[in-house]
């Protein structure tokens, strides 16, 4: 009989945003003893510790952090309280009844029994697999996050001539590391007519180093038989079709992808969470519980975010509701968010109306827009309205609905965030 | 009189600068940026532009092969290549811990190379 435990809360995951919900639940009145951190890593720090460009606590801490130095004020906070912290431990399923079952190498299999969990999984890049780009399969293709651990973590350069796929962060942060190491980074290729990174990074990050972004502009196939010795690049056309006659060959001995990230959700779909087909992580209401009662997700497993200083207010947010749950809260009644005229998606996806205190709801852009106006409606009703010079789809927005308005509305009652003309 | 558009990469917003410049390359106008460090940035910009440099220090005797460094200020962008081979000649040893000085004054900037994780 493999052992069981009984803990109040069991968070997944122990990057910022596992981190910041263990944190919140204790600081909302769960005992400490009572949580437990459940980390498949060596430490806790999640991507962050990966992560060693500036840029990170700019909001939260209004300073500006490398990625370890972030994770290091949580780590340090967590290792001051009695909160347990497992390493080393994968959780392998989650049951209907809340039950947490994992594995490590001192303890074996074993279960926990949890009042609520938190899900602080992340997410992970999209791989190749998922372009369809032709050609052979020789060493020298990776994701940027995967080049970012070979030079940052294992300390040795895992190529010399490089083409990055994909406008992500990721890709334009590897794109200057790559280069200041010593590397030729060619180009960078972004399919979309836009760059899906944030503006500064192709300023600081490409800019700077005279590397040059091609816009509608893909990889078509990867040549070499070993070793990747080039890569044929094409302009799509408005539909991502490639142009004739536009195919250049450049030689390198790396491809590098950085082309989206996907939130990690397989024990999510274990217990069948109601999942978004946008965020592709679940649907959530204002604290973050997902459609089963007492999971709670937060951070990148439910939205990618572009800021870790919002993964942490969200998680924040994650840990409070757990914290309310455990304690017992009234039944809620739903509102609905829906983003219409190229509102990708929100998060939240539902509110409570009874709450009491300002709800921030998150989304995307479809597209790139210039002078527009953000509009939030309800029943006929204009809630927030906000001019925007540009909206885009790589940096996340956000609205706020206050409680008086939320008291007003009738449950089932669909809140409506779209772009409209200045 | 000269215009510089400046995409200001002080924080993740991004904000659009304008810099308004006369023959003589002196400043007479500054528009669009939302915070100091914004102004800051933008002058700069047009001026002296700076960076701040991260990368990997050799660890010795550690449980990892490298700490992440940064610089301890923005140091002048023309010498981010050379402050790359200091940086790649430096070492430390172990432990490391965050803020521990692997370089001091760095090519003369007044910038040091910092360590930015714990390393046992």
């Amino acid at each position: 009989m493999s052992k069981v435990l009984n803990f109040d809360l069991v968070v997944v995951g122990g990057g910022p945003a596992g981190m910041a919900a263990a944190l919140s639940a204790k600081d909302n009145g769960i005992p400490e003893e009572n949580i437990i951190i459940l980390e498949r890593a060596e430490r806790l720090g999640g991507i962050l510790e990966q992560c060693i460009h500036t840029g990170f606590g700019l909001t939260y801490f209004g300073e500006e952090l490398s990625g370890p130095e972030y994770a290091q004020r949580f780590i340090d906070l967590v290792e001051k309280t009695k909160i347990t912290v497992k390493t080393d431990t994968m959780v392998l399923t989650l049951t209907k009844d809340n039950q947490v079952i994992c594995s490590n190498r001192d303890d074996g299999i074993y279960t926990i029994n949890a009042k609520a969990i938190i899900l602080a999984m992340g997410c992970r890049e999209r791989p190749r697999g998922a372009l369809d780009i032709a050609g052979s399969r020789p060493a020298g293709v990776m994701s940027a996050g995967a080049a970012q651990k070979y030079v940052n973590i294992d300390g040795y350069m895992p190529g010399h001539k490089v083409v990055i796929l994909g406008s992500g962060d990721i890709g334009l942060i590897m794109a200057r590391r790559m280069t200041l190491e010593g590397a030729k980074v060619e180009c960078v290729c972004e399919v979309m007519p836009y760059s899906g990174g944030l503006q500064r990074n192709i300023v600081q990050c490409l800019e700077d180093f005279n590397i040059p972004l091609y816009l509608s502009c893909t990889v078509i196939q990867v040549h070499g038989k070993d070793r990747v010795t080039g890569v044929t690049i094409a302009n799509v056309d408005d539909k991502m079709l490639p142009i004739p006659g536009t195919e250049r060959y450049i030689e390198c001995d790396t491809l590098m992808l950085s082309v989206g990230l996907i939130p990690e959700n397989e024990l999510s779909q274990q217990i069948g969470l109601e999942m978004d087909p946008v965020t592709r992580g679940p649907k959530v209401n204002e604290m973050r519980e997902t459609s089963h009662k007492g999971v709670f997700a937060c951070g990148n497993v439910l939205q990618v975010h572009d800021l870790v200083d919002f993964v942490t207010q969200e998680s924040q947010i994650a840990g409070k509701g757990a914290a309310q749950f455990i304690k017992g809260e009234p039944e809620p009644e739903y509102v609905y968010c829906k983003g219409i005229n190229g509102v990708r998606y929100t998060v939240p996806q539902r509110i409570n109306k009874n709450n009491a205190e300002e709800v921030k709801i998150y989304f995307r852009v479809a597209n790139v827009y210039k002078d527009k106006r953000v509009v939030v409606t309800c029943n006929g009703k204009e809630l927030w309205n906000r001019k925007k010079i540009k909206l885009a789809p790589g940096e996340m927005e956000n609205v706020f609905i206050k409680p008086e308005d939320l008291k007003e509305m009738n449950a089932g009652d669909e809140i409506i965030v779209s772009i409209e003309e200045a | 009189m000269a215009v510089r558009d400046i995409i200001c990469v002080a924080c993740p917003r991004g904000c659009p600068i304008k810099v308004t410049l006369d023959d003589a390359g002196n400043i007479t106008n500054i528009e669009g940026f939302t915070c100091k460090r914004g102004e800051e940035y933008a002058r700069a910009e047009v001026t002296h532009p700076e960076r701040s440099l991260t990368s990997t220090v050799k660890v010795i005797g550690g449980s990892a092969y490298v700490v992440p460094v940064k610089s301890s200020t923005a140091i002048p962008k023309e010498l981010l290549f050379d402050a790359m081979k200091e940086v790649n000649k430096a070492s430390i040893n172990a432990p490391v811990h965050i803020g521990d000085v692997v370089i001091k004054n760095l090519l003369g900037t007044g910038a040091d190379i910092v360590a930015t994780n714990e390393i046992d």
